[in-house]
């Protein structure tokens, strides 16, 4: 199973999947995750998915998720880079990943966390 | 046609990575080769989880009118479906899931089968054509 690298920058962690996500790789990443905000008080979470084929119903619930359990830790997690092929595949799943904000790249992202946008 | 083994969440990304290969070949464009991948992930998923494991069959196939297309098998030998009907209604799962696995999988693609006799296993078969 491959590992999803977290970089904390300042008061964010930045989470750029590079891999073909498997379960499992997810679901740690979900861990590796929660144990990063608890150790670093970071107040926001950005996950690149840039490079990132497919999102079907499990890694979309994941990350659907992973917006639960930062919000627990006072962080607010924002999904960036999603590709045109896979938001319009998303939908017609019937997967909005409610509870998680969006943004068109790392950039926009950035900005709406610190409030900028 | 390629039998590829479902044991493990590697195999399904495995699968997913053949289904893209074989959607490619046949000149799917990149929004139906990311229906046809997501919809092989959530049944090679299917197979594995409530299947205990299966084979996925992934083929290019030709339409009477010349298109071609990717013609994709899932097959395990689980416990079965009991009411099909039931497993296709959106938000239904006898898991942990959304319930969305297999009524999803069946929005993305052009053809879908569904085999199941309680006891003996499941088969699903999809089909995406090209435009």
């Amino acid at each position: 199973m491959e590992q999803v690298p977290i970089v904390k920058i300042g008061r964010t962690l930045f989470v750029s999947i590079q891999i073909d996500l498997e379960d499992e790789s997810v679901v740690r990443l979900q861990e590796d995750l929660a144990d990063e905000l608890t150790s670093t008080g970071a107040t926001g979470v950005i996950i690149d998915i840039t490079a990132v084929e497919i999102v079907d119903s499990f890694i979309g619930r994941m990350l659907t998720m992973i917006g639960s359990i930062s919000r627990l830790f006072g962080a607010e997690t924002i999904i960036v880079g999603m590709r045109p092929a896979v938001a319009i595949t998303l939908t017609e799943l019937g997967l909005s990943l409610r509870g998680v904000r969006t943004a068109l790249n790392a950039e926009k992202g950035l900005a709406l966390l610190n409030g900028t946008a | 046609m390629d039998e590829l083994p479902i044991q493990s969440g590697d195999d399904v990304v495995r699968v997913r990575q053949r289904a893209r290969m074989a959607a490619a070949d046949c000149g799917l464009s990149l929004v139906d080769q990311t229906k046809l991948v997501t919809a092989a992930s959530e049944l090679a998923r299917n197979t594995l989880v409530h299947g205990g494991g299966g084979t996925a069959r992934v083929e290019v196939v030709k339409s009477g009118n010349g298109r071609s297309g990717v013609k994709i098998g899932f097959a395990d030998n689980g416990p079965g479906i009991a009411d099909m009907e039931l497993a296709l209604t959106d938000g239904y799962s006898s898991g942990t899931g959304l319930g969305l696995g297999l009524s999803g999988a069946r929005r993305l693609v052009d053809e879908f089968e569904l085999a199941s006799e309680p006891g003996t296993g499941t088969t699903v078969l999809v089909v995406k054509w090209s435009r």
